[in-house]
């Protein structure tokens, strides 16, 4: 090491298992959110197909009742908060840092902790299974069903507890991508050259930080009720139960468009890059995305339109409900105005993001027609209101998320996922996702309830629900594909180039698939939005440097974020199960830890020039 | 540029903002600030849902002892004052002024987190409980929420004098002292709603 380096500590750098438990890496910590999450959506997408079979005839007996319960709380909670999320978190890790050209993201510490403290969360969550105690309140766990007297076990308090914890983790990452996306752009790259997705996850890490919290005072109160007789929501002593449902969405309908704005970012980047086009209306559909965010924080009472709020709440709700149909449209024209005249590229990627469009314009359809608070009286807790948020989210952000590991692949792993297997996922999801939950809006206006764990025949549901349970099966396969396809590029050698698609348009595409550790050589000169696309129509081969080529300052690996959410996984055990001194010996595990950050200085090392090119496909 | 090429005696005039790294700190913690925002909203307004919600226990005019409040805030504002010093100093790099202001403010913060203690034994003795009512719990709650964010602000605080004692002041350390600060004032401004709020409001519009 150079003498002029002599503050460029050597660090201790691990391989194997510990290089993950250790890793501050973005990429790396994307691809734990990846396993994390595609292992969550495994296990949701099981218990959905277990719901299924037990719909499939009238009054049919593979599950109790109660299991039931258990599943469909279980169900919605694992997909939204430990799949959905995630998934985001992954392509969000993998790709924002690359897009804006920086070497990291502004807290690397912070970004693994995010993940480990979710990982614990959602493994909390889960242990419930092997607990015998599984939340069974729904998972929206409104009181008093969730309340002690009626969920008098413990499994309400698995969601409450796995649930803070990991929101702790979503916080995290909302502040640290907020933070890298304002600090670290590569010079030139304003606020209006960034490219479609990183606007997206800006607006979206903005809706994290100011919606979690909501939920963890929700959580934190109901907690309170269970374990410690507080009275939030205990009627019989002056609680207010409409008061869980106001706070739980306040958080929840803001958590929706959380899910949906990465997904729209997705879409424009995979829809302008295979029609070989620019963006259509950049500036506008920057704007859309502000306006459905600040829309999305006034709009939470329209799930409560049956509650009883009065004719003015529910009308005023109901408008501002009605309004985010106008920036969602300017983004749907958007991106067919991107389609019309470019010449377009069908493969996997693109397929998903072009099947996105018409599904999700579905399920903004019926999305307006619940709006209506007159009309939601009629469609409230039918399967109509299932059939809506699947088409949204499912739909939407499923199919959007399909559409960013095709495109982005190549780039987190150096392998492009094959792409017979890829169209197998697509038509076979897409059509199983039309044939479950197409049906479903005809039952729900029928009158079938959602939540009902089997229903008599003879009422006109017996052959919907028979296909509808095809349809899940259909998904299934579709999901499995994609898992196989996964195994198959795996085992294929690692040659992707820069640029695999040869339409990249964002900096991403102008290193190395895999990149190496620094992401970075020189910090790239920004000139323009599609900053890649306009250097290569100037017939350049390479981004200018912004910087000659020098030592890289890289964080170190810690241990510290594992053993903090451990200690917090501790703590949640300790709490649930009334052993304080567990609890407190857990939350001591925490602080300690954080003490240790705070006092050890984080010198970080140097990579030498001399270095660089070997690090490469390191 | 690294944190470490800066020693003492060649700081700048904002230690604190010296480094890309302490740019990053000092904005992560304003966004960190804005979800805390959010927390103690929410708390707020939970608490403004179920006030009158007393159950059997005592009343809101009953409980509170305005001059001990009074006290308390006075302790926590002059508090918030000599954190301001204790920044100030450090923009003069005079390292013992600061350490000195800053152990004056958590001594104001200690004393506040006494007269706190006192107080939630005083209720507790009169039949004001957690569990009592929908006001009550909800009461300590928020007032208890804001207590716990002041002792670890002590605790924090003290934790990075004995940093600046150990390491100087350094655009590594610099930062630490700021954003310590800034976290000093969020404590104080949610303090006087708090006041306002629970208190006051709880006294006067009963």
């Amino acid at each position: 090491m150079a003498a002029a380096h002599a503050h460029g500590h050597k660090v201790k750098r691990y391989s194997g298992l510990m290089d993950w438990l250790t890793t501050v890496d973005h990429k790396k910590i994307g691809i734990l959110y990846l396993i994390a999450g595609l292992f969550f959506f495994l296990i949701g997408g099981l218990e959905a197909v277990i719901i299924r079979i037990q719909l499939l005839k009238p009054m049919n007996d593979v599950v109790a009742g109660d299991t039931f319960n258990e599943l469909i709380t279980m169900h919605g909670t694992t997909m939204i908060f430990l799949a959905a999320m995630p998934l985001l978190f992954a392509l969000m890790n993998a790709v924002i840092p690359l897009q804006i050209g920086a070497r990291d993201v502004a807290f690397p510490f912070l970004n693994s902790l995010g993940f480990w403290t979710f990982f614990f969360g959602g493994l909390l969550l889960n242990l419930s299974w092997f607990a015998g105690a599984v939340p069974d309140a729904g998972w929206t766990s409104y009181v008093p069903l969730a309340g002690e007297y009626y969920s008098s076990g413990h499994g309400v308090d698995y969601y409450v507890l796995g649930l803070q914890i990991a929101g702790i983790g979503t916080l995290l990452g909302g502040i640290n991508f907020m933070a890298t996306i304002i600090n670290m752009r590569a010079p030139g790259m304003t606020f209006m050259r960034m490219p479609m997705f990183t606007w997206a996850i800006f607006i979206t890490s903005a809706l994290i930080v100011f919606a979690f919290p909501a939920l963890t005072v929700g959580l934190v109160a109901l907690m309170f009720d269970r374990l410690f007789n507080a009275n939030f929501f205990d009627v019989a002593n002056g609680g207010n139960g409409v008061l869980w449902e106001h706070i739980f969405w306040v958080f929840g309908h803001p958590e929706v468009y959380i899910l949906i704005l990465p997904a729209f970012g997705i879409i424009s980047e995979v829809v302008s890059t295979f029609s070989r086009k620019r963006l259509f209306g950049y500036s506008s559909m920057v704007f859309a995305t502000v306006l459905i965010a600040f829309l999305g924080f006034m709009v939470w009472a329209h799930h409560m339109f049956t509650t009883g709020l009065g004719p003015v709440a529910n009308g005023l709700f109901s408008i501002a409900t009605m309004l985010i149909a106008v920036p969602t449209g300017v983004k749907i024209f958007n991106w067919l105005f991107t389609l019309w005249g470019g010449s377009i590229r069908f493969n996997t990627a693109s397929l998903f993001a072009i099947g996105f469009i018409p599904t999700f314009v579905m399920g903004g359809v019926t999305g307006v027609m619940l709006a209506s608070a007159p009309a939601d009286y009629q469609y409230h807790d039918t399967y109509f209101v299932v059939a809506h948020f699947h088409y949204v989210i499912v739909g939407g952000l499923v199919l959007g998320i399909f559409s960013g590991l095709h495109y982005w692949w190549p780039k987190m792993f150096g392998r492009v996922l094959n792409e017979k297997l890829g169209q197998v996922t697509f038509w076979t999801f897409f059509i199983g996702f039309h044939m479950t939950f197409f049906i479903q809006h005809f039952l729900g206006l029928l009158g079938m309830q959602r939540r009902v764990y089997t229903y008599l025949g003879g009422q006109g549901f017996d052959n919907m629900n028979f296909i509808s349970t095809i349809g899940a099966f259909l998904m299934g396969i579709g999901t499995i594909a994609f898992v196989i396809n996964i195994f198959i590029t795996w085992a294929k050698p690692r040659n992707a180039s820069n640029d695999p698609w040869e339409d990249g348009r964002s900096l991403e595409w102008t290193i190395p698939s895999p990149p190496p550790e620094y992401n970075f050589k020189q910090t790239p000169l920004v000139r323009g939005y599609d900053a890649w696309w306009k250097e290569k129509m100037e017939g350049k081969t390479a981004m200018t440097p912004a910087e000659p080529v020098g030592s890289i300052h890289m964080p170190s690996p810690s241990i510290l974020p594992f053993f903090m959410s451990i200690g917090l996984f501790i703590a949640g055990f300790g709490f649930m199960y009334d052993h304080l001194i567990v609890a407190g010996a857990g939350l001591a595990i925490t602080l300690v830890c954080m003490a240790i950050r705070s006092l050890v200085d984080d010198h970080g090392f140097h990579i030498e020039p001399e270095d660089q090119d070997k690090e490469v496909q390191a | 540029m690294s944190a470490h090429n800066h020693v003492e005696g060649h700081l700048p005039h904002e230690p604190e903002k010296a480094t890309l790294e302490a740019r990053n700190k000092i904005l992560g913690f304003w966004l960190f600030l804005g979800a805390e925002v959010v927390l103690f909203g929410t708390l707020f307004a939970a608490f403004l849902a179920l006030r009158h919600n007393i159950g059997d226990g005592p009343a809101a005019a009953e409980l509170f002892q305005l001059p001990m409040i009074f006290a308390a805030t006075m302790i926590l504002l002059t508090s918030s004052l000599t954190s301001v010093f204790a920044v100030q100093a450090m923009h003069r790099h005079n390292k013992k002024s600061m350490v000195v202001w800053l152990i004056i403010t958590i001594l104001l913060g200690l004393g506040f987190l006494g007269l706190e203690i006192y107080e939630f034994w005083h209720y507790a003795s009169e039949g004001h409980r957690f569990s009592t009512s929908a006001f009550s719990s909800s009461f300590y709650t928020l007032v208890g929420f804001h207590g716990a964010h002041v002792a670890f602000g002590v605790l924090w605080i003290s934790l990075v004098i004995g940093q600046v004692f150990k390491k100087g002041l350094t655009v590594v350390t610099a930062p630490k002292v700021y954003i310590s600060a800034m976290y000093w004032h969020f404590i104080d401004v949610v303090w006087v709603f708090i006041f306002t709020v629970v208190y006051l409001m709880g006294k006067v519009a009963g």
